[in-house]
């Protein structure tokens, strides 16, 4: 009570117990929040340098790196956009929200998160496959039919050079195989007029996708 | 929750499984447990997006379910437990500690089990023996064998386990008992089946698996990547494990790491050889010690004597004179806890803990406001109660800067006012100011911060890696570039060209960038460290009381 009336004290409690002395002024009365970024005192120490340290840091990147390409890193699908577009049925890339990129154990999971994958109608995603399988085995009987006929005219030859004598049986297999060959290119005549897809494909082949690649290897 | 714990789970969700994931994840944590259907509504995303994200969290353990609250019958309920979540942040340590224990291999198979969350053995024996194969040099491949072996390591040494069983559903699963757990669990969820309840944890699948890795063909990659789940059966035999998933033992590491802590506390505080004896205690009791123990099992120091490693050549009366020496430290970290053969001593675990987190506060204190004001937080801890008369008196500090660094910590909550009144009308004259220290709160406190921290330097990452997007994107299209070139033999002018694409200017920004990026990160991990051992400190406390 001593301090009312004394100028200074207008507080109702002595101020000498906070240990403000007679005198001192009091601290400015703070009205606006702390600053976000106060100025720092005290600089902080570096940090931890080495070996330990540096893998680590690698380690962390490469983890955060390879949690993108994970399937469990979920990204939605797009919102549809304004019309839809020839090209959307061939880019089966784009993420979707009613299908699952891993197979779960699905006993290990309430049954109500089981979500039915619906499979990418492959009919209309791929119409090219079954044709390039067709032109696959054109292909192939192409390459036997060559094989027989190089076969038989080896054998022809070599008919030739042992049997000279007889000519007339020579003459009679001449004869039976002429109309062989010739169906033969009849069939070669036929695809190659006829069937314009075939040879079509063929050619595209030669450019070699990787799938057709391995198709060759598995037939050589 | 706390706010900062929400934010920072949100952040390691969205950088590990995407945007989805983090939305259901941050609000399955505000709400505790929940129906699918209600995360659907309350989320207001569409119900495929809902159910994978669930199972992605499953998946990695970051989401238990079970009958509901309703009891069985009712829908069942997701949980999310947050502290599986929070360990996202020390991937990289565990990854660290298996290669440091168990070289390539180990950190192999952690690291691929701790991507996918769960794997069955045969999956990552040949997964990890595949990625060697790919490291290796032409014509030589990795055994699966050796990568078993490994694995068998891992699991034998409990640094993995089984993946608990699932409960039947619509059935309560068991009530166990887990000491880990801090707070009760809420009533809603019934607590998940422990893994330490299935008595196979730690057994190992008859698995016939033999071959070596194979190298991956480029154009298979995708594909591999993919279908990475199921044990693929080659030559049609099945591997015998497909339904025992493998996880990463946490607590086991956790473990490690405490004792790791301790024996480098000891290096830093005495001196190698001590620490040597402090690890084979440490060493000697890890089997007969329960994980949550205040202090190892008592061993003589005949034994301690035995199971030194000769190398280190430490004759038996020395051994004495060092444990003494360790006993009267008063960091306390080896107690003696009786004379029975030639003295039984004991790591006192959970005080050595408690001693390392207060010297964490300390030294906190101590870089953010100066040494002397650690001398007054100090003498507070150690004096208990002081009036402000005597931290000036004792600190023998001058009164007026003794007062404004006492304000200054008592703004910053690092220490308590307590009043005393002596007269039932609290006038201030007839009243004792006290001054404390209370190490737990201020330990759960600085958590709070470090959490704050780390969410901080997640976000500066992000938004440095938006800013510099575009350069980013540019460098990995020209690296993509040059790779391809170099493979197809191109002459090194072309080389150099391309090289060219990335001025001066921009190489500066990139090599200040990863520069950032790279201090950033550290910085998470060095933060992540003060985590753990904050979290396994007020683990204890809240274990011993």
């Amino acid at each position: 009570m001593a301090g009312r009336g004394r100028g200074r004290a207008q507080l109702t409690f002595n101020v000498d117990a906070l240990g403000i002395k007679r005198g001192e002024a009091l601290p400015p009365t703070m009205v606006k929040p702390s600053p976000l970024f106060p100025p720092m005192q005290f600089q902080p120490v570096p940090l931890q340098t080495g070996e330990a340290v540096d893998y680590m840091i690698a380690l962390k990147q490469e983890f955060r790196a390879s949690t993108k390409n994970l399937p469990f890193h979920i990204i939605p699908a797009k919102a549809k956009r304004d019309v839809e577009r020839y090209t959307d049925k061939y880019q089966t890339s784009e993420p979707k929200n009613n299908t699952i990129e891993w197979t779960p154990d699905w006993n290990r999971l309430p049954k109500e998160l089981c979500i039915r994958v619906r499979e990418p109608q492959k009919s209309k995603a791929h119409p090219s496959m079954k044709r390039k399988k067709k032109t696959e085995i054109g292909k192939q009987e192409v390459i036997q039919k060559l094989e027989t006929l190089q076969k038989k005219e080896e054998e022809t030859k070599s008919d030739e050079e042992e049997e000279n004598e007889e000519e007339n049986k020579k003459k009679k297999r001449e004869d039976d195989e002429e109309p062989e060959e010739e169906n033969d290119y009849d069939d070669e005549d036929f695809e190659d007029e006829t069937d314009y897809i075939m040879s079509y494909f063929d050619n595209g082949e030669d450019f070699g996708g990787d799938s057709d690649d391995n198709m060759d290897e598995a037939t050589y | 929750m706390t706010t900062q714990e929400v934010r920072l789970c949100g952040l390691l969700l969205q950088e590990h499984f995407g945007g989805v994931v983090e939305k259901v994840g941050t609000h399955l944590i505000r709400s505790g447990a929940l129906t699918l259907r209600a995360i659907v509504q309350e989320t207001n995303m569409s119900l495929d997006l809902v159910k994978k994200s669930l199972c992605v969290l499953v998946q990695h353990g970051m989401c238990v379910f079970g009958a509901g609250r309703r009891g069985p019958g009712w829908p069942v309920e997701y949980c999310v437990c947050v502290e599986r979540v929070l360990y996202m942040l020390r991937y990289p340590r565990y990854i660290y500690t298996a290669k440091s224990l168990y070289g390539d291999t180990g950190e192999l198979i952690v690291e691929e089990i701790l991507q996918r969350g769960q794997m069955t053995m045969s999956c990552a024996v040949k997964t990890v023996a595949d990625r060697l194969t790919q490291n290796m040099e032409d014509g030589c491949s990795m055994d699966y064998s050796e990568v078993v072996s490994a694995f068998s390591n891992l699991v034998e040494t409990h640094f993995l386990q089984r993946c608990p069983l699932v409960a039947e559903q619509g059935s309560a699963p068991p009530p166990t008992t887990s000491t880990l757990e801090t707070a009760p669990p809420p009533p809603a969820i019934t607590c998940p089946p422990t893994p330490e309840s299935n008595p196979d944890c730690y057994r190992l699948p008859q698995i016939n698996l033999r071959g070596r890795g194979k190298r991956r063909r480029s154009s298979e990659d995708g594909e591999d990547q993919r279908g990475g789940k199921k044990p693929k059966l080659d030559n049609g035999q099945p591997v015998g494990d497909e339904d025992i998933y493998w996880q990463v033992n946490f607590a086991r590491f956790h473990l490690h790491f405490r004792d790791q802590g301790i024996i480098s506390a000891v290096a830093c505080k005495l001196d190698q050889t001590s620490s040597e004896i402090v690890r084979t205690m440490l060493r000697m009791s890890e089997v007969t010690t329960q994980p949550s123990a205040a202090h190892t099992q008592p061993l003589s120091a005949n034994e301690i004597f035995r199971a030194l490693p000769p190398s280190y050549s430490i004759g038996r009366p020395i051994l004495d004179q060092y444990l003494t020496l360790l006993v009267d430290d008063p960091m306390e970290f080896v107690g003696k806890s009786g004379d029975s053969g030639g003295g039984m001593y004991v790591v006192n675990l959970h005080r050595a803990l408690a001693n390392l987190a207060r010297a964490t506060l300390e030294s906190v204190v101590q870089e953010r406001f100066g040494s002397r004001s650690a001398r007054i937080f100090r003498l507070l801890l150690r004096k208990r109660h002081l009036e402000q008369k005597q931290v000036e008196d004792f600190a023998m500090i001058p009164a007026k800067e003794a007062k404004d660094m006492l304000y200054t910590l008592l703004s910053e909550n690092l220490v308590q006012l307590q009043e005393i009144p002596k007269t039932p009308d609290h006038a201030p004259s007839r009243t004792f100011y006290l001054y404390t220290v209370t190490q737990l709160p201020t330990a759960r406190m600085l958590l709070q911060r470090c959490y704050k921290t780390v969410s901080n330097l997640i976000e500066r990452r992000l938004f440095e890696t938006k800013e510099n997007k575009r350069h980013l994107e540019k460098s990995q299209r020209i690296e993509a570039i040059l790779a391809s070139l170099q493979t197809t033999g191109a002459e090194p002018t072309q080389l150099q060209e391309v090289e060219e694409m990335i001025t001066a200017p921009e190489r500066q920004q990139l090599e200040a960038l990863r520069n950032h990026i790279n201090k950033l990160d550290s910085s998470e991990n060095q933060v992540d460290e003060s985590i753990f051992l904050l979290e396994s400190y007020i683990k204890s406390a809240g274990t011993t009381r």
